[in-house]
């Protein structure tokens, strides 16, 4: 297929697709040479040719919020939430408002977490929905912990529905489709500063803006497989729907919506993942909760008390994971004819049974009802002790503060000043030749337009610092992820387990990540490389796992038939198959360091992040927007041209 | 099979899959090949073809895959509009009817059998069978009974609480038979019912069907690319080519005069004494004088072997199912259809 391609691409003139490409190649590295006696337009764009799209913006959103009243709107819309909010909160934690009747006793949610957890999947559930509630209750973050949970109870349905909404309409409307998708990859490469801020200008400080941005972040997965859901419903099914008379809203309601059960169950958890995952980063706006209390734990170095945490944040992601997995999972059982209503529902009758019971419990025991500071069981000061002597430990200090001093000296400042010294023509013809080479002229039109509105905003410099970042980081966990994802799949006794961490590893809040790197490194570029590092290694190792495990075995045992041995296996056969999906590891864990490098703003870094962060403190949404759209283009960048060779790659292989 | 208003009658069906389709198809003249079409850049599925059946006929429409069998039956019963051409159901056009209509001639009288069941998996079994009538808005009790008499009727009893996925095939496709019979269509589309099926299974499934159809006495459009069912089942065969009917008729005739070298293909390994029967050999006797017992009409060459053999006489008495003579059939051709080397 590709070599078909650049055959009719060399028809069309007289050089081939990579001859081009080649030639922009060394054009790049030429100019960058060359740079002292490069035209400065070249190098860099002037100040003066800098066009102020923040202030463009700026202006257009001041139009939109003040001229067209799309404030009145928004905080319509915020009281309305704040309604919900509060009923949540009330329930939850007790916050003093309508209906008053909360909180409810931490031993009650406990309770019905445990049924919930038993009726999807057994005990083994059970007891880690229950045991997750117990554990936070015990070790003192109930309250927190209730916090959290009280934005996402509302969040997530909110973003459900209207997520299942816009997935209808993607599937029914093409047009609609057309326009909507391209905003959906840009929502989910926007960086989450960039919903926060609009966030709180148009619906307030608190809880209500964190709901908001939490909301706007968590629909595009929805969407997405709301709309393959619905268009993956057999075509027979659809036709027996017809053929039964039904209406449209019959077919919508009774055929469509409950054959594609699974893959809007995949979006309900996707939305709760996210849902959980920006909660926690809402503590930069101000959102009590857990991310709130982490992250001045962090800022303040409380390193037991900031362990714990995210043990309750890693525990209370796990448990919600597997929980709305199970329900993807979960299929009706069937009951004979004549079972009475109580045999039916039992587990129902069970939950209410267990739940009256523990407030009555709770009305008589302080304990169970709610726990003091004095009695829970938190341990902060002990583990600080522990982590503190551990890591003043001469080995430990040595091996980290030789690590730090090799990778700042001989990596990462090299690093950085090359890609700053770079002429901005040189990055962009070099950005151009990778386009040209994977998807022909389309694609190097993409990428020079994307780096070139970069350049144009005059955040170049911040924008090279985020950039290497990025690239240093996923390089370095590409060295390490893919040979340990190489020596996993080939033992079947390590893929199945390495494979469940990974995935477990998947469902943390990224906030958690920083917490070992700070451990380690302390506050500075090595943290945040290292931060970025875990946290894009998971995605790495998982495709390149599932990507060698999916090569068939008929070919494995051709190649054994052949006489190949196990390298040659490797090399040959199962690596030339399991590329494009690795490739799509690759691009996840791209995506995942352009998501960490700007949460990772608040230790210190001076890339766009850090200059994202200093935005939320006024209100200059342009300049916010504006920054957002450069960590944007670049993700989208990477995107295109990785997923563009991936599915070349496929193609060409024939295989999905 | 006397009615002589057909219950679907279909002129000069066209569906052309492309751009633009029904310009195209009035731009070109009759007699276009299949391949003409394809360099036009248009896949013709169904092309030209006439067809009537009548009230209790069971039509078997055979072809290959990709020869627009499925296609052809999706137009009768407009899950996929025509390019050209008209398709009457009952005298009406179906073209013409609104979508209100449609949904309702569907939930009056039309069911319908898909290759892989089309079971909705979330529904019960007796919630799929159920279903038609649900959408007509028949009320609860109502169709529970309905449907529990056509699950009675297929042979699923016990089994109404289970769910799609808890079933064999052939238990999914009795399902599929019975959701299709609940509202009592009179016309039965069956789009390879039985293809799916282990070739035990299928058979028992084909006598299952055949049992029904003496019951009910539907009209019925049955679909299927195995040759062996077709004749099994069929009062009449269509088959299929490239979008065109090359041969519509009775089995006993299609095997014995095939219209076409691509239906003399497919007859070509079937063992003919089993398909023709007595009555298609008969002629009239014009005063010769028949003696001695006569055989029936309805009976095949194969059961009548070991007669054809012992027998002496040249001609051999025929009468019908009331036991009337109709005629004659020659011995030593009916011996020749036996042997094969007609």
């Amino acid at each position: 297929m590709a070599i078909a391609e650049s055959q009719l691409a060399g028809k069309a003139g007289p050089l081939t697709r990579t001859q081009i490409a080649q030639i922009l190649f060394i054009l790049a590295v030429f100019t960058a040479i060359i740079k002292p006696m490069l035209p400065n337009i070249f190098v860099r764009i002037p100040v003066d040719l800098i066009l102020p799209y923040d202030i463009w913006l700026q202006t257009v959103f001041d139009f939109i919020k003040d001229d067209l009243g799309l404030l009145t709107l928004t905080r319509g819309i915020s009281s309305v939430l704040e309604w919900l909010l509060d009923i949540t909160a009330n329930l939850l934690y007790g916050k003093r408002r309508w209906p008053n009747i909360g909180p409810v006793p931490w031993i009650a949610v406990a309770a019905v977490a445990a049924v919930i957890g038993y009726w999807l999947k057994g005990w083994k559930m059970a007891l880690l929905a229950g045991g997750t509630f117990v554990w936070v209750a015990l070790i003192g973050q109930w309250k927190l912990a209730m916090q959290t949970m009280s934005v996402i109870a509302v969040a997530a349905p909110m973003a459900f529905f209207i997520g299942l909404l816009l997935g209808i309409c993607a599937w029914k409307y093409k047009r609609f489709e057309r326009i909507i998708m391209p905003v959906l990859s840009i929502l989910q490469t926007l960086p989450f500063f960039t919903y926060l801020l609009p966030a709180v200008i148009f619906f307030k400080v608190g809880p209500t803006a964190g709901c908001i941005a939490t909301i706007v972040y968590a629909i595009p997965p929805m969407v997405l497989m709301t709309s393959l859901g619905l268009k993956k419903v057999s075509a027979e099914v659809i036709e027996a729907g017809h053929m039964s008379g039904s209406t449209r809203w019959q077919m919508l309601r009774y055929v469509y919506l409950p054959a594609a059960r699974t893959e809007i169950l995949v979006g309900v958890n996707q939305v709760i993942m996210l849902c959980l995952a920006m909660v926690v980063l809402t503590a930069f706006i101000g959102m009590p909760g857990l991310g709130a209390k982490l992250l001045s734990l962090m800022n303040s170095l409380k390193l037991g008390r900031s362990f714990e945490i995210g043990i309750t944040i890693v525990l209370i992601a796990v448990m919600l994971d597997r929980l709305s997995k199970a329900w993807v999972v979960k299929q009706p059982e069937h009951f004979e004819r004549g079972t009475s209503w109580f045999a039916r529902h039992k587990i129902l009758i069970l939950g209410i049974i267990v739940f009256v019971a523990s407030i009555i419990l709770a009305q008589f025991v302080q304990v169970a009802d709610h726990i003091t500071r004095k009695q829970d069981l938190s341990m902060g000061k002990d583990i600080d002790n522990v982590i503190r002597t551990v890591l003043a430990n001469d080995i430990v200090t040595g091996v980290t503060d030789w690590l730090r001093w090799f990778l700042i000296t001989w990596i990462l400042i090299p690093f950085r000043d090359a890609l700053l010294w770079l002429p901005t023509g040189s990055v962009i013809l070099g950005i151009a030749a990778f386009g040209y080479f994977v998807g022909g002229r389309k694609s190097a039109f993409i990428v020079v337009l994307f780096f070139g509105a970069i350049a144009m905003t005059g955040w170049w410099d911040r924008s090279m610092i985020t950039l290497y970042a990025v690239i240093s980081s996923v390089i370095l966990a590409t060295l390490i992820g893919i040979p340990l994802g190489i020596a996993a799949a080939r033992n079947p006794k390590w893929s199945e387990p390495i494979l469940l961490i990974c995935d477990t590893a998947q469902t943390f809040p990224s906030f958690i990540y920083l917490i070992p790197a700070i451990m380690l490194f302390s506050v500075n570029d090595v943290a945040v490389v290292f931060a970025i590092l875990i946290f894009a290694t998971v995605p790495l190792m998982r495709y390149t796992i599932e990507g060698i495990r999916a090569v068939p075995s008929e070919l494995l045992e051709a190649a054994d038939m052949a006489g190949a041995t196990r390298n040659q296996k490797l090399i040959n056969v199962q690596l030339p198959l399991a590329l494009p999906t690795m490739a799509v590891g690759f691009n996840q864990a791209i995506m995942f360091a352009f998501f960490m490098v700007i949460i990772a703003a608040f230790i210190g870094t001076q890339d766009l992040g850090q200059e994202l962060q200093k935005t939320l403190a006024g209100n200059n949404l342009g300049k916010n927007f504006v920054l957002g759209m450069c960590v944007a283009l670049m993700a989208l960048t990477f995107d295109h041209i990785i997923m563009r060779w991936s599915n070349e790659r496929r193609k060409a292989l024939g295989v999905g | 099979m006397s009615d002589i208003n057909p219950v679907i009658s279909c002129k000069n069906v066209w569906k052309l899959f492309g751009g633009n389709a029904e310009k195209y198809l009035a731009s070109i003249q009759e007699g276009q090949s299949f391949e003409q079409i394809r360099q036009a850049g248009y896949i013709a599925a169904v092309r030209n073809v006439s067809l009537d059946i009548a009230r209790g006929e069971m039509l078997v429409i055979m072809g290959l895959s990709g020869s627009g069998k499925s296609t052809l039956v999706r137009c009768l019963s407009r899950l996929i509009d025509i390019t050209g051409g008209e398709v009457n159901v009952d005298g009406q056009n179906i073209m013409d009817l609104s979508e209100k209509e449609l949904i309702d001639l569907r939930r009056k009288k039309m069911g319908m059998v898909f290759q892989s069941f089309g079971l909705l998996p979330h529904r019960t079994v007796l919630e799929n069978v159920a279903f038609p009538l649900e959408m007509r808005g028949q009320d609860r009790h109502d169709r529970r009974e309905r449907a529990m008499e056509v699950i009675k009727l297929v042979g699923l009893e016990g089994r109404e609480e289970y769910f799609p996925r808890e079933l064999s095939g052939g238990q999914q496709q009795r399902v599929g038979i019975a959701r299709s019979l609940a509202i009592e269509p009179d016309i039965w589309f069956l789009d390879e019912p039985f293809s799916a099926l282990d070739p035990l299974i299928r058979r028992e499934m084909q006598d299952e069907f055949l049992r029904l159809q003496e019951m009910l006495g539907k009209t019925i459009v049955f679909i299927t690319h195995d040759f062996d069912e077709a004749l099994r089942l069929a009062d009449r065969i269509a088959i299929m080519k490239d979008g065109a009917v090359e041969q519509c008729d009775t089995p006993d005739k299609i095997v014995l005069s095939p219209a076409t070298e691509y239906v003399a293909k497919f007859t070509e390994d079937i063992e003919k004494s089993r398909v023709i029967h007595a009555g298609v050999l008969t002629k009239p006797i014009n005063g010769y004088k028949l003696e001695g017992s006569s055989i029936a009409s309805d009976s095949t060459i194969l059961q009548l072997s070991r007669q054809l053999i012992s027998d002496e006489r040249d001609v051999l008495p025929v009468a019908n199912k009331d036991g009337v003579l109709i005629g004659g059939m020659n011995r030593q051709e009916a011996l020749n259809i036996l042997l094969g080397d007609s």
